[in-house]
Order: C-alpha cells, then structure tokens, then sequence
C-alpha cells in the first residue's frame, strides 16, 4: 500500500518538472533586455551583438530555442554560461551544497526551534510562555529575513565581532566543520527566524485542537504522566498537520536563501541566480532555478511520505 | 512544569555554547603578506581580450601588462611590454621595439611572435584561435589591419586608416591583451577565459565561485618582486555587506564605499581612506530628436535648471565633482580647463523655456535606472533632478527599470519613447566617448546630436599623431557640445577605497584600475 503510494508520487514529479522547465523558460525569455548586449556591454558593435546571438542560440524561434534546451537537458548537458564561460552544471554543483546546507540547517532550526515552542506555548496556554512566545512569533513573522540578517550583522558581527560576518568559510586556513559552523550561525538563524514563527503559531494550534479533544481526556484518565500525554498522544496526532507544512517551509527558506545568500555572501545557489539574471546569463538562470524546483519537489515528498507514514488514512486517499 | 525548565536552561546554555564559540575575533585572519580585498562583482573572464566590465580590468591589471603603460599618476603612457615605439609618417603603422627577457607565468618567452598571435586571435577571423572570443572592446584599440614580425623583439602593427587613441588604448586595460601567453590560449582553448596566463606581477592561483579569487605574486616579474604574496578578492556584490566586512576586518582593502559610509572610516584612525578622480561622466542624454529638445534653447534650460552643486554635495556626498562638459579633467592635456559649468540659474531655465515657445512649462518623459556600473546612485539623483527640472518648468515623468533592460530601451534611440535619460561612460581615451555617442549617426547616439562641426573635430582628433595638437581639437569639440548642450553635464565621479591602516603603498589610479604591485602589508 505504502509502496505504491510511493510509486505513485514519484511518477508525478516528471510531470511537474516538464511544467517546471516550460515556466522556467518563458519566464526568462520574457525578461526584457538583450542577453548578448548584456555580455557584452553597452557599446557592442551590431556585428558582435549577432555573433553572440548565434552562439547562443536566440536568433532561432522560441519553440526551437525551448525544444533544443530540453532535448541537450534530457541527456545531462545543462549547456555552458556565455558569462562564467564554463559549463552550467559545473558552476551549478559547486553552488548547490552550500545552499542546500544553509536552507537545511535553517529548516531543521526553524522546525525544532518551532514546534518546540509551539508545544510550550500550547501546553502554558495564556501563561506568560505562551504570551512571550506569541510577542515573539509575532516580530518573528513580520520581520523580513535580510534586514533581520543585517541587524545580526551590525550586532554579533561588527559590534560584538563574535562571529564572521559573510562566507562560508575563512580565506585562510579555513574549511574545516568547525569553521563552516561559525559561518553557517548567523544566517542559518536570520533564515530560520520567519519560518520558525510560522511553525510556532501553527504548532500551538493544532496542539491546542488536539488537546480538547476526547482521547487526550482519556489517556489523562487513565493517569498517564502529562509529558507521555502531550508528546504521544498529543503531539503525534498534531504533527501529521505540521509536516505538510515543514515541506512548504522547505520551499520558503530555499526562495529566501536568494536575499540571504546575498547578505551574508554565502556561495550558494541563490546568489548564485541573483549574479546570473542582472548578468542576463540564460542558461545558467534556467539550470538554476530547475534543479532548486527539483529540491523542493523531492522535499515535498518526503514530507508527504512522512506525514504518510503518521496518518495511514492519506495512503488509502 | 517540569519538562519545560530543562528548555529553558537548555537554551542559557547555548546562548553560551555560541559566545564561546566566536571569542576567537572575526577579525585579524588575514595572513600578514597577503592583501584581501573587498570587490564589487564576481570575475568574469581571466581574458583581458574578452574582459568587458571595469571590475574585471581591476583585477587583470594586475596580471596582465601591454606594452605600454599608464605613468603612475596619470593617464598618460610610458613604456610597457615595448620599451620604444615609432610611427609612420602616413600614421598608419605603430613599430614597437620589445624588452627582452620577460618571461609568462608559465616560463615561457614573450617576443614579436607571441605580441603577433595575440592580435591576429583578436582582429583576424581566420586566426585558429579567433573563436575563443567573442572580443567586444577589441575595436577601441583600433582598426588593425595586420600585425607582422621584423625581428624576435620588433613588431609593426598596421592600421587600415590613422588612429590616435590607440597608444592610450594599448596602455590601458583591454591592453594587457599583447601580454597573453599564446602557449596558454593554444593549451586551454575556450577555457583560457578559466585560467589566464601573462606576464604580470601577479599569476592566477585559485577561482572559487562566489567565494575567492586568488592571485599569487609572479617571483620572475622583470620589474623585480612585489611586496606581497599574494592577493585575494571576494566578491561581495551588496555594498552594505562589504562595509561590515571591511569593519569586521574580514577584508583588508575595500573599492567603493558607498557615499554614506565613508564618514565612518575617515573619522576612525584604523583606516585608510583613498580618492582619485578618473575620466567618467555622468549626465543626462536629451532626445535631440524631437519636441521639445530639438530647440537648443531648452536643452540650455534644463543644464540652467539643475542644480550640479546640490547633487554633487548633498547625493553623492562630496564622492563626485561637477562637469562642464564632455571631456573629463582627468584628461588634463585634452580637457579645456577654460570652459565653466552652466550655472543654476532656474529663472534664466524659465526665461530660455518661455523664449522657445514653452512658457507655460512642458511635459517629459525620464528614463532612470535602479543600478549600473558607474551609475553613482542613479534613483536618489534622478528624483533630485526631477524637482529641480520641475521647478524650472519641466515636467519629467520617471520611467525607473533595471539596468540591461533600460539600455535596451535606449542604445536603440530614444525618439518616441523619452525626452531625457540618465547615463554614465568610464573611457580611457577622450575620443571614445565623443565618437561613440555624439558624432552624427554614431552607435550609440541614442539622443540623435548632431553637428557637422563637431563630428569634423572628432575625425581631425582621432587622426592626429601630435597629441597638443590634438589637445587643442578636442578643447574647441567641448566649446561646442557645451553650447550646443546635447547633454547635461552634471558630474565626474572619483573613485573611492578603504584600506586598514596596516595597508601603506596603496594608491588608486586615474584609469579606475586597482594597481596593488606597489602596496605592502604590515
């Protein structure tokens, strides 16, 4: 039954990402600007800006132009950057670990941070937890990430000089775990802040729901102890509505690592992307933002096949 | 609560795991004699041949040499690569004399033969390299015909017809293209744009994407060693982000600090503050074409209305001095030092306007960018001259887009879209500018100026050996753009850095280059 639920989802995602690379390209092609007279700067003369446009295939219609990508795409060749002048994937593969890291640890943050104090601040309904906490969430929400990233610049940064301010690692003897983790601290957390209040709020909710409910009365009367009580009973029953949403959070903090990554110069994708659409560089924008979709698409299922696991009825659905 | 103390203490204690974790301070990790610097972009290309935006030119000045070269304070040329150079009476072909014994990065010989297969892979189609390019800023060199060896270390190169800015093209940026290692480009191919290879003070060691680029000193340059070991850039795009890392001490040395900024690091002894101004311009294209700036009495209004002094002081904060014309002063022997800027006089903008027919003011369009290179801070000044134009009678509606998009709207005319555009241009000679934008019909024109006079001047110039001589031509060209007032001039930038005091030798130069062969760190 599980498997071939499995099965199912995973035949679906050749679909989306069809859907993915069509939107993709539109998206760009529809940008305004001259790819070639982007490449090369304002004063091109008219022959080089068509040499350009023949090497990168835009004098050829649309359809043609889509039909080519995908067909070199289908066969691994994500094409070369006109602009790094080295093959897309390359370029892709070295930006992809440190996005993937910062967004992880920014998710697992966000979710254990989240769901830790949305249980407390469930459990300590309208006590002074529950009323910090919701102050809190609230700035946590309304915040945008980056100007949240550049206050812990200023603060931890410049001011306190605890920890670095960018990067991901030192420029000298640096690399190691230890060194990747004092870098990682600042903006995994600036990250992490938004989606993490999010989860708080909704986490205390479905606790609160939950915990109204007759079963928990029961499992109360019986005299179990609370912590038995809150964490499985409770919070099992919660968290089959909280796991959809860590994968839809999984999608925010990979789109917020564009600003982030940004902020805090960390070599990642996203900053990766923000370079390569001012530079106009086509290829490397369209393998970009197609292998960040294929990560959110693989996340959303193992978040589908998680909450799965935890609630039987959806794999009969 | 039982359970939920054992969080709270939890978190004291991380709170204290991350204090601890930073006590060792950001600061103070650079090595002693290697020089990190804050850049603005990421490299594109390590070809200076296929280099097109000023922060790449930053970095290969250092690797790359032509064979002439800029003097250290100014823009004009001394020997390079060449140590003597000759010119033909018909001035058409340039005969340079090489200096023997410099060797490439990878040990091998520069001669005639390696200056002859760098400008044949730039300026012949045939050439079996020619498609490692594309070159877009070869042309400012000049129209080379040919380039032929005389002996192992002569070389003439020819032009189809007289060009005088190519001695100070040869020593400028695009330059450095004659100092390639051909054995590079023959082994690389495409990817030389990856790995690089000339005959400068500094090689090219290690190019992570989005984190380093690193250069290692050359120990055979034949001007002797530098005083470095090395240098590292960072690209760090977000000017904000790269004055916490100058302040955290994460870079020892910081090109373009954001006006805002710079009281900071001049008011603290632990810094060093630089400014040089250079041949930049930034102005306001008028549509020359149409209604109502094709009455040069309201092309006069609008450089009345607006006030330079204002912009330059209160935006730009001192980071820029006002322009009188089209030719910068860091061009001291072809700038016309005579010439004054309009003055802002809105009454006088007023009385021009109701003189051509205008009295009750007009309504344009204005093209501003968000960004761009040299662009200052393009949105701040635009709106600035929108009220100051609007005070004078001229209406202007912004039109705001981002950078590649707004030149694509522009670089193919203005007529029947805008009135007015914002514009910058960074040059190394004071022909380019000129020719590529004001003479009749020329590229990117895009205000369609036109003035016989003016285009015969910049022709005389541009064939001019004698550079007084052409001095003198280009001096009478700004007279009369100045009066003609296509453009409104309003402002030259200097470029700015920071370095930590530890930094001594350091200084910025005219050509917006950044030279590092001269600097030491304690």
């Amino acid at each position: 039954m599980l498997n071939s639920y499995i099965l199912r989802r995973l035949l679906l995602i050749a679909p989306v990402l069809f859907g993915v690379t069509i939107i993709v390209f539109l998206v760009i092609s529809l940008v305004p600007g001259d790819p070639a007279k982007a490449i090369l700067g304002t004063f091109a003369t008219p022959e080089a800006v068509a040499q350009v446009r023949h090497d990168l295939g835009l004098d050829e219609s649309l359809p043609a132009q889509y039909g080519i990508w995908l067909f070199n795409l289908l066969q691994g060749d994500f094409g070369r950057s006109y602009i790094l002048h080295k093959p897309v994937i390359v370029e892709i593969m070295a930006r992809l670990f440190p996005t993937l890291l910062l967004a992880g640890v920014a998710l697992v943050l966000s979710s254990v941070f989240g769901i830790l104090l949305g249980i407390v601040a469930a459990v300590r309904q309208n006590a002074w937890p529950d009323k910090v906490i919701t102050v809190a969430v609230l700035i946590g929400i309304s915040t945008p990430s980056f100007w949240l990233g550049i206050l812990l610049i200023f603060w931890f940064g410049v001011r306190l000089a605890w920890l670095p301010v960018g990067g991901m690692q030192e420029m000298f003897g640096g690399g190691g775990v230890w060194d990747v983790t004092r870098h990682l601290v600042l903006p995994s957390c600036a990250l992490a802040a938004v989606a993490g209040a999010v989860l708080v709020r909704l986490t205390r909710g479905a606790m609160l729901e939950v915990m109204r409910q007759d079963f928990v009365r029961t499992a109360r009367a019986k005299g179990l102890p609370e912590r038995r009580v809150i964490f499985v009973h409770a919070f099992r029953n919660a968290l089959v509505g909280i796991i959809p949403v860590i994968g839809l959070e999984a999608g925010f903090v990979l789109g917020g690592a564009v600003y982030i990554e940004t902020v805090f110069q960390w070599p990642g994708i996203g900053r990766m992307l923000v370079s390569a659409i001012s530079t106009r560089d086509i290829l490397l924008v369209q393998g970009g933002v197609l292998v960040i979709a294929f990560a959110y698409v693989l996340i959303n299922l193992l978040a589908d096949i998680a909450q799965s696991l935890l609630d039987p009825r959806i794999r009969a659905g | 609560m039982q359970d939920f103390r054992l969080t709270r203490r939890g978190l004291l204690a991380g709170t204290a795991a991350i204090a601890a974790f930073g006590a060792r301070r950001a600061s103070a990790q650079t090595p002693n004699n290697v020089l990190v610097i804050g850049h603005v972009a990421e490299l594109q290309t390590l070809d200076p041949a296929q280099a097109v935006t000023i922060s790449d030119f930053r970095i290969l000045a250092n690797i790359y040499e032509g064979l002439l070269r800029y003097k250290d304070d100014t823009l004009d040329v001394e020997p390079g690569l060449a140590e003597s150079w000759t010119l033909s009476p018909d001035a058409k072909t340039y005969t340079f004399k090489l200096r023997q014994g410099v060797k490439f990065h990878d040990g091998g010989d520069f001669n005639a033969e390696t200056v002859k297969f760098n400008f044949d892979r730039v300026t012949q189609k045939d050439h079996p390299y020619a498609n490692t390019g594309p070159f877009p800023f070869v042309f400012t060199l000049g129209p080379v015909e040919k380039t032929e060896v005389l002996d192992p270390y002569t070389v003439a190169i020819t032009l189809k017809e007289p060009y005088s800015p190519m001695l100070t093209m040869l020593a400028g940026a695009i330059g450095g293209l004659a100092g390639i290692s051909p054995a590079a480009v023959k082994k690389y191919g495409k990817d030389f744009a990856r790995n690089g290879g000339g005959t400068g003070p500094f090689k090219f060691t290690l190019w992570e994407s989005g984190q380093r680029f690193v250069l290692d000193a050359n120990p055979t340059w034949w001007r002797g060693k530098v005083k470095l070991a090395g240098l590292v850039y960072r690209p760090i795009v977000d000017e904000n982000a790269r004055v916490s890392e100058m302040l955290s001490g994460g870079t020892d040395i910081t090109i373009e600090v954001p006006p805002d900024n710079i009281a900071t690091f001049t008011a603290s002894k632990n810094f060093t503050f630089y400014e040089q101004s250079g041949p930049h311009l930034w102005y306001l294209m008028l549509n020359c074409k149409e209604k109502p700036f094709d009455d040069k009495r309201v092309r006069q209004a609008a450089n009345y209305a607006i006030n330079k002094e204002a912009l330059v002081t209160e935006i730009l904060k001192g980071t820029a001095t006002v322009a009188a014309g089209v030719t910068p002063p860091a061009f001291t022997w072809a700038h016309d030092n005579d010439l004054k800027p309009y003055s802002y006089d809105p009454a006088k903008a007023k009385a021009l306007l109701a003189e051509a027919g205008y009295p009750n003011g007009v309504d344009v369009t204005f093209y501003v960018t968000e960004s761009g290179s040299g662009m200052l801070s393009p949105i701040l000044m635009g709106t600035a001259i929108q009220a100051d134009l609007a005070a004078a009678g001229i209406r202007a509606k912004i039109e705001t887009y981002e950078w590649n998009t707004f030149l694509g709207k522009i670089i193919p005319g203005m007529e029947g879209k805008a009135q007015v555009a914002e514009l910058s241009f960074m040059t190394q000679d004071p022909d380019m500018h000129p020719f590529l934008a004001l003479r009749t019909g020329a590229p990117v024109n895009s205000g369609r100026y036109s003035n016989p006079k003016v285009d015969a001047l910049i022709d005389a110039a541009r064939a001019e050996p004698n550079i007084a001589k052409r001095g003198a031509l280009y001096k009478q060209m700004q007279d009369l753009i100045a009066d003609d007032a296509p453009w409104v001039f309003i402002a030259n930038w200097k470029q700015n850095a920071v370095s930590s005091a530890a930094v001594k030798g350091f200084k910025l130069h005219p050509s917006f280059t950044t030279r590092f062969w001269d600097t030491s760190k304690a």
